[in-house]
């Protein structure tokens, strides 16, 4: 027994040095997909190299808003809806920060709505990672703009009816220049995505589809959280460069994912730099990187 | 830990538009931001305070920073947070309605102690109101506007120069205690053009951001210093920090219990209530031998001196006490006036918010009398004149 413990010391997970491991256990229950997407995070930042002390993360509220308190890196943990907007204030202050923002469907998309498709529209360069649960986890399930119309969840007892955001659709029409959509099934491939949107500059956007055993699947009686993993199995298409108009999602129907958008555009300083340099010539200063002092 | 205002050290002179200027109140508050080194502004517009952002947007390509127009008043009001922790000083500038929207912000600044400035070019209220036309209806929403305790400091200009030096203040005192300041101009002041001096630039004194020199792996983002406020670091720095606006310990990881709960509030409070005399500043004229003192503050002041003058040309003992420094309140000096005069008289463009400050702090000592306007103009100096004489009978 004690050897089995030595053993299991000096083994030590290769992500554990981007976690705050004096804060695990952490809330998520078991079966939830979102630690998955952490680890598939962690994995990113050791293979694409990027310096750590660069990166910042910035969540909003919720389950997936709780990430910014897990990983051992300069961490927000904001107001609900607004990682983008504070993102935004902190990538331009410091234009050197790599920017993620980590957070819910219901946190970007509803209460967080109009800044996504703005910060989209004006290409600031973050990175934007988006667990999709189809609900409102943290506060008991209630339903959200992604809720495929059917699902049963505290709110929508007898089952949704509004029409859901397909997400890749609406930031890729508000000027988005990398969206992807990935499951928690998919680790490879969201690794992949992950590490090449920080070789990407301007809004990138990745959806991770994310059972919720506990408050979705329950109470659509769809088993556990492995169930729903096979679901993703089963279901899923890998669809690279499929127009985002044809992957909307439906209750328990396919799943189209893969890397559907992948395009250059000049991000928010790049305009706004060659603008001011433009019209005032040498009367321009670019601004420092750190201005407090 | 070094003496706080020991700190300050001259302006960055590529903010500093040194020289005598013809200014509104509005510019003038944008200029003293330069000056004290605000190189962030995000703004959504909104009358009568867009000028500010306006003049901003204009200069600081010229002086080195960013300004932003953002889709909100939400998000305008958590991108100068999130600028502030990437290392600039920043403000936001908005009146009522987009001041509602911003109490979100307010909180979260507070609670995760980030140094920044919300400037209210207060008009009519409630709802859209007046956009164009002044009022002073928003003095309380700035003391108690986000949800749960905090403490706040709120400063209150009454003329263009104001706008210019106070701002400088407004930014001075969010480094030093690590929070929002609320400038709470009104759209008479805003508008006013008026003679501003801006000094060299040597002659300015900015507070510097109160950065930790711990080194990575050491900083804790809420350990205090001995007045109650923690150093402070940046993103990308090495330091790998949490914030959170949840209640938090002095690592700045969430605690969700009374005891985490209560020492963090209770700190909140007390590093500004501790300064409470530090942070008061006012204008007193007349006081010694007054029966009645005139509390006022922002335009309202203005119209005030003239229903003093007035009252001073019948003889009438009449003081004045100006209050620039409305948060925290400085019950203190209203304890002291109380002690000695027969009653306090508080014109406000409010249907009564400051006077009952004053009537608290007065304890009953002085009888006080507000003189209510619903906003929208300015108080017509004889009917403070007429509340002046009312209560020395």
């Amino acid at each position: 027994m004690i050897e089995l413990e030595q053993a299991a010391e000096a083994v030590e997970n290769p992500v554990e040095p981007f976690l705050r491991m004096d804060r695990i256990p952490h809330i998520w229950c078991p079966g939830c997909g979102i630690g998955t997407t952490v680890n598939c995070f962690a994995r990113a930042l050791l293979e694409c190299g990027v310096d750590l002390n660069k990166v910042a993360v910035v969540s909003g509220i919720g389950c997936s808003g709780r990430v910014a308190g897990y990983v051992k890196l300069d961490s927000f943990h904001t107001t609900h809806g607004r990682a983008i907007p504070f993102a935004t204030g902190l990538k331009l202050a410091n234009p050197s920060l790599n920017v993620v923002v980590y957070s819910g469907d219901g946190d970007l998309s509803a209460i967080g709505g109009n800044h996504l498709i703005h910060a989209a529209r004006r290409n600031i360069d973050l990175k934007v990672i988006c667990v999709n649960n189809f609900i409102y986890a943290m506060t008991g399930g209630q339903s959200g703009p992604t809720t495929p119309a059917s699902a049963t969840t505290s709110t929508s007892p007898y089952g949704a009816f509004e029409p859901a955001f397909n997400l890749p659709h609406l930031v890729d029409a508000a000027g988005a220049v990398y969206v992807a959509r990935w499951t928690a099934f998919h680790v490879r491939q969201l690794t992949r995505s992950m590490t090449e949107i920080f070789n990407k500059r301007g809004f990138c956007f990745i959806e991770v589809l994310s059972p919720c055993p506990t408050l979705f699947e329950r109470r659509n009686k769809l088993g556990e959280g492995l169930d729903t993993m096979k679901y993703y199995k089963e279901k899923s298409k890998v669809r690279n460069g499929a127009p985002t108009g044809e992957v909307a999602l439906g209750y328990r129907d396919e799943i189209i994912v893969g890397k559907f958008v992948d395009r250059e555009r000049p991000d928010y300083l790049d305009l706004m730099r060659e603008r001011l340099s433009l019209q005032l010539g040498n009367a321009y200063v670019e601004a420092p990187a750190c201005v407090c002092d | 830990m070094e003496n706080p205002t020991s700190l300050l050290r001259p302006a960055d002179p590529r903010g500093v538009l040194t020289g005598i200027h013809f200014l509104d109140g509005d510019h003038a508050c944008c200029e003293g931001a330069l000056a004290a080194g605000a190189r962030f502004a995000a703004g959504y517009p909104i009358t009568p305070s867009t000028e500010v952002v306006e003049r901003f947007a204009a200069r600081i390509p010229k002086v080195g920073g960013t300004f932003i127009q953002m889709e909100d008043e939400l998000a305008a009001s958590i991108a100068i947070v999130g600028a502030a922790w990437g290392g600039a000083k920043a403000f936001t500038v908005t009146s009522g309605p987009g001041f509602s929207l911003m109490m979100e912000h307010i909180g979260y600044a507070a609670m995760t102690e980030t140094p920044c400035v919300f400037v209210d070019v207060q008009r009519g209220g409630p709802s859209t109101g007046l956009p164009t036309l002044p009022a002073q209806g928003d003095m309380m929403q700035a003391r108690w506007g986000s949800h749960g305790d905090y403490e706040i400091i709120a400063l209150c200009p009454n003329s263009p120069q104001e706008c210019f030096d106070l701002t400088i203040r407004a930014f001075n005192l969010a480094e030093q205690y690590r929070t929002p300041v609320m400038f709470m101009m009104d759209e008479c002041v805003g508008h006013m053009t008026e003679k501003v001096v801006i000094p060299p630039a040597e002659e300015i004194l900015v507070y510097p951001r109160r950065r930790t020199t711990a080194p990575p792996g050491a900083y804790l983002p809420y350990r205090p210093e001995e007045d109650l406020v923690p150093p402070m670091a940046h993103a990308g720095e090495g330091h790998r920090f949490h914030i959170t606006g949840l209640t938090h310990d002095e690592r700045g990881y969430p605690a969700m219990n009374p005891e985490a709960q209560d020492k963090l509030v209770r700190r909140l409070q007390a590093k500004i209530r501790n300064a409470v005399q530090e942070l008061a500043s006012y204008e007193e004229q007349d006081t010694e031998a007054a029966e009645v003192v005139v509390v006022s503050y922002g335009i309202t002041s203005r119209v005030a001196q003239r229903a003093i003058d007035l009252a001073r040309k019948k003889g009438l003992p009449v003081g004045k006490l100006r209050l620039i420094t409305v948060w925290p309140f400085p019950d203190f000096k209203i304890r002291e006036l109380a002690s000695r005069i027969k009653a306090f008289v508080v014109p406000e463009l409010n249907m009564g918010q400051i006077v009952r400050e004053v009537e608290r702090a007065a304890g009953g000592a002085a009888k006080v009398t507000g003189v209510p306007h619903a906003g929208g103009t300015v108080h017509r100096p004889e009917v403070i004149l007429q509340a002046i004489e009312e209560a020395i009978r």
